[in-house]
């Protein structure tokens, strides 16, 4: 329970990168639902989060998800509290969207499309990669 | 002979490979991941539209609105898992797993 | 693993006394949850209890309790959005104990 030691606030600099990077569809597997714990969980640390949407990681954000019939929980609503959360970014891969005939219209709020190009130098900057 | 695929068509061959094997009047059942290659629009979708000349696709309804997917190929016949049930006990399975 | 009793009927409960099906929770069964928390359920607690179950039908976890403190501030003012009035109403730790009574699992980012 993180209820009293919040830590002090710490410079921009001195604040590690996390990127997570999620690739994998939402109920094909347990890990997207296990990143999203994760990302939770490492928000209360005060450290800079984003995350990437990339191949069928893409998938998580799709609008309309109604998972009763397969009878697991809808973690998709949970992607929205990402912003509450402190999280800077949530990035979707334009190409991986355009493969799999989405739009971002089609897509939870709150995101944007990038080009793997713009994400290169990104990546490289990071400190901690975290693949989910 | 029922062929079944259940793996994101994105992440592996599975689907495409089944198309090169299913005989034409074979049926296919997509369901869990496999139901994304049933979305229109998706690289994937031509392949699937020169299959559907020959063969009926079928995908599991349940998997499909787990996932969110409201905007599928025109021909892709959705079924519930009752008609997942009646489909297997009429044809042999093949899984395309 | 238990259960509770409300108006009659068995509710199960975790091993933590949290409910196993949120389906299960009623005004009552919140009733009964606070009475084994010791506390008496005031307006100022419902609105908070209330607060999470709008919550977790939206985005289907419970906040931890920076975020609890600063959208409480957002949605019922600024002077019951802190730490201080939350805990004057439940000593116990606002997350687990009104999340407990609202009929919610244990909020996700605890560590």
């Amino acid at each position: 329970m993180v209820e009293e030691n919040i830590p002090d606030e710490q410079s921009e600099e001195d604040k590690t990168k996390f990127l997570f990077i999620m690739k994998k569809s939402p109920h094909g597997s347990t890990y997207p639902q296990e990143g999203l714990e994760v990302i939770l969980i490492m928000a209360a640390y005060d450290q800079t989060i984003n995350v990437l949407f990339t191949d069928d990681g893409v998938f998580c954000l799709k609008k309309g998800q109604d998972t009763k019939g397969i009878k697991v929980k809808d973690f998709s609503a949970t992607f929205k509290v990402l912003e509450q959360y402190g999280i800077e970014h949530m990035y979707v891969d334009r190409q991986s969207l355009e493969d799999r005939g989405l739009k971002e219209s089609d897509l939870l709020t709150g995101v944007e499309l990038v080009d793997s190009e713009e994400m290169r130098e990104f990546i490289r900057e990071q400190d901690v990669i975290l693949p989910f | 002979m029922l062929f079944t695929v259940n793996k994101s068509p994105f992440i592996t061959g599975n689907l495409k490979s089944c198309l090169r094997y299913v005989a034409k009047c074979c049926p296919i059942l997509l369901y869990e991941d496999g139901v994304y290659g049933a979305v229109a629009g998706s690289t994937v979708e031509p392949m699937v539209k020169e299959a559907m000349k020959n063969v009926t696709i079928y995908a599991l309804k349940e998997d499909v609105n787990a996932r969110g997917l409201n905007n599928l190929i025109e021909g892709i016949k959705l079924v519930d898992y009752d008609g997942f049930v009646d489909l297997v006990a009429e044809h042999n399975v093949c899984p395309w797993i | 693993m238990g259960a509770i009793d409300v108006a009659g009927k068995s509710i199960e409960v975790d091993e933590d006394g949290y409910l196993l099906n949120l389906g299960d929770w009623s005004k009552d069964a919140a009733e009964v949850l606070a009475k084994g928390e010791g506390i008496p359920l005031t307006e100022a607690h419902w609105e908070v209890v209330n607060f999470l179950r709008d919550y977790y039908d939206e985005y289907k976890i419970a906040p931890m309790i920076r975020i609890l403190t600063k959208e409480i501030g957002k949605k019922l003012g600024k002077e019951k959005g802190n730490t201080k009035y939350l805990y004057e109403l439940y000593p116990g730790g606002p997350a687990k104990q009104a999340c407990k009574i609202a009929g919610l699992p244990k909020p996700t980012g605890c560590v």
